[in-house]
């Protein structure tokens, strides 16, 4: 098996395995470029329809945000994001856990506030689990 | 009967490439009995055969059998003008456009496998062109051009060291016109 296998390696030229390299670098930069998509860049928050805040997904923060009910309040960690409290009743949002995807969104409809992840290729207008 | 007027005399540079062909189409109609996990993904065994006719006779040899193979083969497989056709076709194309730029690197470092990785890159290259253009307008296609390349890699790699084994025992060029 040994020897056979030194059989096949020793009809490599110098050059082959340059090219053999540059081939393997080519699927691995493809794959890196390509399947990207869907890394979140930025967090908008909107209250009441309008934006109250976009916030840069790079450092753990947390942002109240005041509706009708009371506050909501988001916490932002680097590359995700999630409604970590919120006074409506059905805590639809808060269930959705953290979001860390482009185009999700956990909306709090009683409090009116919504959290969206945007940037990069969003995949979908909005993903639900 | 009337006897024909016409009359073709195969000259044997004609029996040649027929019958290199013949082995090229044989591995591609074989290969189409293999199921594959993905459309387009392919070992591509009739590339062995255009290597060694590449390196062995010349580019315009191959180009008559890597021709010769898509036509005949897709007409064997009953998808002659389907768009499977026009995929291999072009990657067909393309790979033989790199072939004759390839082989005039210097054959002391490069030897076929690097042919090979370059034919199967042209393949895919060509396909994705035509798949990109005509059948999905769509830049969705390019999502699995990883997983081409990484199977370029692999059977380009694979079919260059076949081809490189069987010109070794074919022994060396008959005729030095390459």
């Amino acid at each position: 098996m040994k020897a056979s296998l030194a059989g096949w390696l020793e009809l490599l030229r110098p050059g082959d395995y340059v090219i053999l390299a540059a081939a393997l670098t080519a699927c691995v930069a493809s794959a890196l470029v390509l399947w990207r998509g869907g890394a979140p860049e930025k967090a908008v928050v909107r209250a009441g329809g309008k934006v109250f805040a976009e916030l840069a997904l790079t450092r753990a923060q947390s942002v109240e945000v005041p509706g009708p009910l009371g506050t909501t309040r988001i916490e932002i960690q680097p590359g995700r994001a999630r409604v970590a409290s919120d006074p409506g009743p059905r805590q639809y949002c808060v269930r959705q856990g953290w979001l860390t995807r482009a185009g999700s969104v956990a909306i709090c409809a009683p409090n009116q506030v919504s959290l969206s992840l945007s940037g990069g290729v969003a995949e979908y207008d909005s993903l639900n689990y | 009967m009337t006897p024909s007027t016409i009359e073709i005399l195969p000259t044997d540079d004609d029996r040649r490439i027929a019958r290199l062909a013949a082995a090229a189409i044989a591995l591609s109609v074989a290969e189409a009995a293999i199921p594959l996990p993905l459309p387009g993904v392919k070992p591509g065994l009739g590339n062995i055969v255009i290597l060694i006719v590449l390196l062995r006779w010349g580019w315009r040899d191959a180009v008559w059998v890597g021709l010769l193979r898509v036509f005949a083969s897709s007409l064997l497989l009953g998808q002659l003008f389907a768009p499977g056709f026009f995929l291999s076709l072009s990657g067909s194309v393309v790979s033989l456009a790199v072939l004759g730029l390839a082989k005039h690197l210097p054959r002391r470092w490069f030897g076929p496998v690097s042919l090979s990785v370059f034919a199967a890159f042209a393949h895919i290259g060509g396909q994705l062109a035509v798949a990109r253009l005509w059948l999905v307008p769509h830049n969705g296609v390019f999502y699995l051009v990883p997983v081409f390349a990484v199977a370029a890699t692999l059977f380009g790699l694979i079919n260059g060291l076949v081809a490189a084994k069987m010109l070794v025992r074919l022994g060396p060029l008959t005729s030095p016109d390459a």
